[in-house]
């Protein structure tokens, strides 16, 4: 079953009468339980298709269908909700908010989760506890390495344990090590939870992660093709 | 979201940027306390003033010649002092008891200033020339010596009861009762002093010297008719009949038939303590609008604060958004911050404005000698507390809209 299905998708800007294609019909497939790497250099689309796959950005052109439904058919409180309960969003830049603890941080997508409030920490503590971080919980992001700021990240992410996870180049400002750990958490929430995910990089070592990698240049489709030969974390090489 | 949460958040985020939040706060913390601090004032004038009426009993009416000003700046109010429709004539009508029934007291009084010396010592006080009743319509009697009888009124003796700073002023110590004192190069013997009294309405009693009309009349000022005449009435409940009487006494004296052509105007006690209270609400009204604009001014910084702080912030609200907060969600979080950072600066407001009430009241009490009791004014605290909220609502909603309104990509991945 397909979670996720693009048919001819564009996308084009508009800035001052000039047209510019960031994405010239796309189509593929993601299945439930695909680990799947989007690659490309800068201004081949990578970013313009992670904000339309995470509801953030509408398609100027074709299909898109998440969950067996057309995008066009929610509303901007509809798309809202979906981002909060079936996807998580791991971003370069962690984007933790400052001065507020770890446990603060990933309680964020509960408050507009409609779960009572009385279960956030449990919850939250939990998602801390995959990742390894039930030690930092009380920290706060600017006492953290960039490693673990990243595993809060992951945590916020996985708190309302969502169908899809899309990271956004999350080994990007991380050191061999920290990039290293932040890879085998994705490839164990992959495997041992059967989270989706969706995983955009610039670099080919990181996406051999993934199982199947997408590779865009200019807007449109390279190849996509499985990875010939999987790194696991334990190997993992930068 | 639970809005009790998001309080949570708004108030940790107000304790986390501890100077700018101060600085942000002060503005509403100043016009509440203002606005706290001149209404607690202008109750309290009111307060004193109405009591010293009811002190003189409401059942005081007074008669004055001429129109009834329409205001203080009406030139009526120069040209009763001079009118001269007042006179014996119209004493002795309203002292006919089939005319005005329901009257305890008929006192008629001239008003003037004249110096009055003692050896080398001069004082300026208040002449007030009346009849033996005043003493009682005032409450006040010689402690030393007496007051002025009937027979002293008829044959137009000269003869005063002073005030306490006169005898203070002339005589220091020694004796004044039985000395001559001149007035307008005319010898008057002390008959009576009174005890320090203070001010009652429009007369400081100490500044005063009180001597039979009929003397004032021939002999200071040399007029025939009164300035007012006033009337106590049996009861308060009387007042409006009693009134109603000596108007329509009036009028057939001096052949009116129409109320707008009338000669005399009729100020009870009761219009008096109104008066007062027009006033000092009048002046509190517009001291609490210049305390409101103070307000105005920390509303609009706190906007400011909130847009630096909404530009500050792009990045959350887009991570907010990703997340799945809608444009609602992200508006109510700012507007919410918004009234926790006035509320905040209104509690404190109505807690500085308290404290300087009660320092004033305490100011007060020992410079002037009032007896005023400090009481925790509930309906202002309540208002103050109700206008910062509306001011965070007013100020807040434009930034929140600027923040609702915000596009998740450009704030998260270009902010």
């Amino acid at each position: 079953m397909s979670l996720i299905e693009v048919r001819d998708l564009k996308k084009i800007y508009y800035s001052e009468n000039v047209e510019t294609p960031a994405l010239r019909g796309v189509s593929f497939e993601i299945k439930t339980g695909e680990f799947v790497a989007i690659m490309g250099p800068s201004g081949s689309g990578k970013s313009t298709l992670l904000h339309i796959l995470g509801f953030l950005d509408r398609p100027s052109a074709g299909k898109y269908l998440f969950d067996e439904k057309t995008i066009n058919d929610y509303s901007e409180e509809e798309l809202a909700h979906i981002r909060n309960k079936k996807m998580g969003f791991i971003f370069q830049t962690f984007n933790l908010l400052p001065r507020t603890s770890v446990l603060e941080n990933v309680k964020l997508p509960l408050l507009y989760s409609g779960i009572k409030e009385s279960l956030w920490n449990e919850v939250a503590l939990k998602a801390i506890e995959s990742v390894g971080l039930s030690h930092r919980s009380h920290h706060q992001p600017s006492q953290l390495s960039g490693g673990e700021q990243q595993r809060a990240a992951i945590a916020r992410a996985l708190v309302n344990s969502p169908q899809v996870i899309f990271a956004d180049e999350p080994t990007g400002n991380l050191d061999s090590k920290s990039g290293q750990v932040i890879m085998e958490i994705l490839q164990k929430l992959n495997d041992e939870e059967g989270h989706t995910i969706v995983l955009i990089t610039h670099e080919t070592y990181t996406a051999e992660n993934a199982e199947r990698i997408i590779r865009l240049h200019d807007g449109e489709i390279e190849s996509d093709k499985p990875v010939d030969y999987r790194r696991r974390a334990d190997n993992f090489i930068k | 979201m639970t809005i009790f949460y998001t309080f949570k958040s708004a108030f940790i985020g107000l304790k986390t940027h501890k100077s700018r939040s101060f600085l942000t706060i002060l503005g509403i913390v100043i016009g509440i306390a203002a606005i706290m601090l001149v209404m607690f004032l202008g109750q309290g004038a009111q307060g004193l003033i109405l009591g010293q009426v009811q002190d003189l009993g409401s059942k005081i009416i007074a008669i004055a010649p001429g129109k009834e000003p329409k205001g203080p700046m009406d030139s009526s109010t120069v040209e009763s002092f001079y009118s001269d429709s007042l006179k014996i004539k119209e004493l002795e009508a309203l002292k006919n008891k089939n005319n005005i029934p329901n009257v305890t007291e008929i006192v008629p009084t001239v008003f003037g200033t004249e110096v009055v010396s003692y050896e080398n010592e001069i004082f300026r006080p208040m002449i007030i020339g009346a009849s033996e009743s005043i003493f009682s319509i005032f409450g006040v009697f010689p402690d030393k010596g007496d007051f002025f009888t009937k027979e002293q009124i008829s044959s137009k003796a000269k003869v005063v009861v002073i005030g306490s700073r006169i005898k203070e002023e002339l005589f220091g110590d020694s004796e004044a009762i039985g000395q001559r004192v001149k007035i307008k190069e005319q010898n008057f013997q002390v008959i009576g002093v009174l005890p320090p009294k203070g001010q009652i309405l429009f007369f400081n009693i100490d500044e005063s010297a009180i001597i039979p009309y009929t003397t004032v009349q021939q002999y200071i000022l040399g007029i025939k008719h009164f300035n007012r005449i006033i009337v106590q009435a049996e009861s308060e409940n009387d007042v409006p009949f009693v009134v109603e009487n000596i108007e329509k006494t009036l009028r057939e004296l001096h052949n009116i038939e129409n109320s707008e052509d009338d000669d005399f105007f009729v100020i009870s006690q009761i219009e008096i303590a109104d008066t007062f209270k027009t006033i000092t609400d009048i002046l509190t009204f517009f001291l609490v609008a210049m305390a409101a604009i103070s307000l105005l001014v920390g509303g609009v910084g706190i906007m400011n604060i909130m847009l630096v702080s909404v530009t500050e912030r792009t990045k959350e609200i887009g991570l907010r958004k990703a997340i799945g907060a809608t444009k609602k969600k992200i508006l109510s979080q700012f507007l919410i911050e918004a009234i926790v950072i006035t509320t905040t600066g209104g509690v404190i407001g109505i807690l500085l404005g308290v404290f300087l009430s009660v320092v004033a009241t305490l100011v007060l009490n020992y410079a002037f000698n009032f007896e005023w009791v400090f009481i925790f004014p509930y309906s202002g605290a309540i208002m103050g507390l109700v206008v910062s909220i509306f001011i965070g609502l007013v100020f807040g909603i434009y930034p929140a809209f600027q923040a609702a309104k915000k596009d998740p990509i450009e704030a998260l991945f270009h902010g």
